[in-house]
């Protein structure tokens, strides 16, 4: 067993614990702490495959800069503990068949495809590389991306704005 | 002992320096607070700490053991797990990200291994600071959120909102410098600034072409001042408005941990600035034959503050002054000495001589700020923060860019 390994599993345990947390947690701010640990450790996982730009990005954009978003607003709201009604009783009821549906085509796409090689981790990817790709070779698509995120962040301040 | 090295040779000899430069960071963290209080009183006409061994020397000690035995509270209706989460978060983060910074060009060598002076070079260091230090805003607010106080809650709130809006500025201030090394790794970004303008000048950022970084570098620093919650910029504390801010419910040694992790966070940023816009350890004068004297600067330096040290401190007021003073004049004299009479040693500490120089002038440059700055109102820092430090970083990367793209036409 290497140290990758270790590593690996050390990682998955981690976001699988988050992730289950974060369902389990009552208060929103375990909540959002949860899936900060889901991010982290996602970035971990990043980095044992070699993409270490996406590794460090995946903690500055979603840990750093969304999670904070998240954390912020429910200090704001002063947000206290959830209770359950009659919907998250519905969603109790509705949700199990649904994960174990989903784990189950999970697991038949995961087994096909360990037949086809699987995942494996590759030498780290340069950065320059990352960029030659997005800002050569698929540059229209890129650029498309941030324009529809243009437009979102401008219908954000339009409805944002007060009437005048 | 050697049979583990042998074993593991990379975690040995990486855990070892851990433990070095964790010492060398947590001394140089308590003699920050010493250097501060001295230099804000002398600011304000006073003398400063004083009392406690000479000069004042022995505070931080006593100020440690203060903190280590004072009682520790936590006030009632707090949220538990979040409130003793934070202080391990805000120092544990601000400790990390030395883990990537670069002190020296030499390697060092550990048990016959040869080893890079700094924890690790990696290729994304930069990306992996922005990283931890984007992070750090967790211990503030949660610490703020967790009291279950107002005046903390307000702290908690201001500094979430003031760290996201300077995170943006801080980051695009430096894709300039990133655009003219080619690199993420901070060991590259100090070497692509080597050589000088006409034979003198150093080729550092700040002055070099095609577009000098000033204004990069003025982005970076007022964004990063804001970023460690320093004065001018120290409103999730302000003791005028809201008590002590975020930590105010924090008492013993959970409060030392974010005053900690405060000072760490002002050396790293310190380390960033010199790294990516001051040569990191690249000396200010030319390697020709004619400033070959420069390389005894250092010593110079050792030996008139050794010398300094011995004559004043043998008329000191106290006893134990006229013992220490002079003892530790003696050191820093035979240091010196040390290093003329080994050329090796003294070609060794070059690098980290003039790295270290230029940290400890930023770090000058925080103290000289928040003894003469006033504070910002709320509304000037959200305007610094969005309408001058954000288009200025924004046109720095722009104009950067294209110049750069003209000079490979």
């Amino acid at each position: 067993m290497t140290v990758q390994n270790i590593l690996f599993f050390v990682f998955a345990a981690l976001v699988v614990a988050g992730a289950v947390s974060l369902i389990l947690q009552r208060h929103p701010i375990h909540c959002a702490l949860s899936l900060i640990v889901v991010m982290v450790s996602l970035a971990g996982l990043y980095l044992l495959l070699g993409a270490e730009f996406v590794a460090a990005v995946q903690i500055i954009v979603y840990a750093g800069a969304i999670m904070v978003l998240f954390v912020f607003v429910i200090m704001l709201l002063n947000a206290g503990e959830e209770e359950r009604t009659n919907l998250s009783r519905l969603a109790h009821a509705a949700g199990v068949p649904l994960a174990l549906a989903l784990t189950a085509v999970l697991g038949v796409i995961l087994t096909k495809a360990a037949r086809l090689g699987g995942v494996k981790p590759l030498p780290p990817t340069p950065t320059h590389t990352l960029a030659m790709f997005l800002f050569r070779d698929y540059v229209f698509p890129f650029e498309l991306t941030s324009f529809l995120i243009l437009v979102a962040i401008l219908g954000a301040v339009v409805l944002a704005q007060r009437e005048r | 002992m050697n049979a583990i090295v042998a074993e593991f040779p990379l975690l040995a000899v990486t855990l070892i320096k851990i433990v070095v430069l964790l010492f060398v960071v947590l001394t140089t963290l308590a003699y920050l607070t010493w250097f501060e209080r001295k230099v804000v009183a002398h600011i304000q006409t006073r003398w400063g700490p004083y009392r406690v061994g000479p000069h004042g020397l022995l505070q931080p000690l006593a100020d440690g053991l203060k903190f280590l035995f004072k009682e520790d509270p936590a006030p009632a209706g707090a949220e538990r797990f979040v409130y003793y989460l934070a202080p391990f978060l805000a120092m544990t983060l601000a400790l990390t990200t030395f883990a990537v910074i670069p002190f020296g060009p030499q390697d060092i060598r550990i048990f016959g291994q040869r080893t890079p002076l700094g924890i690790t070079d990696l290729n994304i260091g930069l990306l992996i600071l922005f990283a931890i230090t984007s992070l750090g805003v967790y211990g503030v607010a949660l610490a703020g959120w967790s009291s279950n106080s107002k005046y903390p809650l307000l702290g908690g709130l201001r500094s979430s909102a003031q760290m996201f809006s300077y995170e943006l500025a801080l980051t695009l201030s430096v894709v300039g410098v990133l655009l003219m090394a080619g690199s993420f790794s901070l060991r590259e970004i100090i070497q692509a600034q080597q050589g000088r303008f006409w034979g003198v000048l150093p080729r550092w950022n700040i002055i070099a072409g095609p577009f000098p970084q000033i204004i990069g570098f003025f982005c970076y620093f007022v964004a990063a001042v804001a970023e460690t919650n320093r004065a001018p910029f120290d409103l999730p504390e302000a003791e005028s408005e809201l008590v002590a801010g975020f930590h105010t419910e924090y008492a013993s040694f959970k409060f030392a941990m974010f005053f900690m992790g405060e000072y760490a966070n002002m050396i790293t940023v310190s380390c960033l600035a010199t790294i990516m816009f001051f040569g990191g350890w690249i000396s200010p004068f030319p390697p020709a034959h004619a400033w070959a004297w420069t390389a005894f600067l250092p010593t110079a330096l050792f030996a008139g503050l050794g010398l300094y040290l011995f004559f004043d401190g043998l008329r000191y007021e106290t006893l134990l002054g006229r013992i220490v003073l002079p003892l530790l004049g003696a050191a820093l004299c035979s240091l010196a000495v040390f290093f003329v009479l080994h050329p090796g040693a003294n070609a060794f500490v070059q690098g980290p001589f003039w790295f270290l120089l230029k940290v400890f002038l930023f770090l000058f440059l925080y103290v000289w700020a928040r003894g003469t700055l006033p504070r910002l109102r709320y509304d000037q820092l959200m305007a610094i923060g969005w309408k001058l430090l954000l288009p200025l970083s924004l046109a720095n990367v722009l104009l950067t860019s294209l110049l750069l793209a003209w000079r490979q036409k």
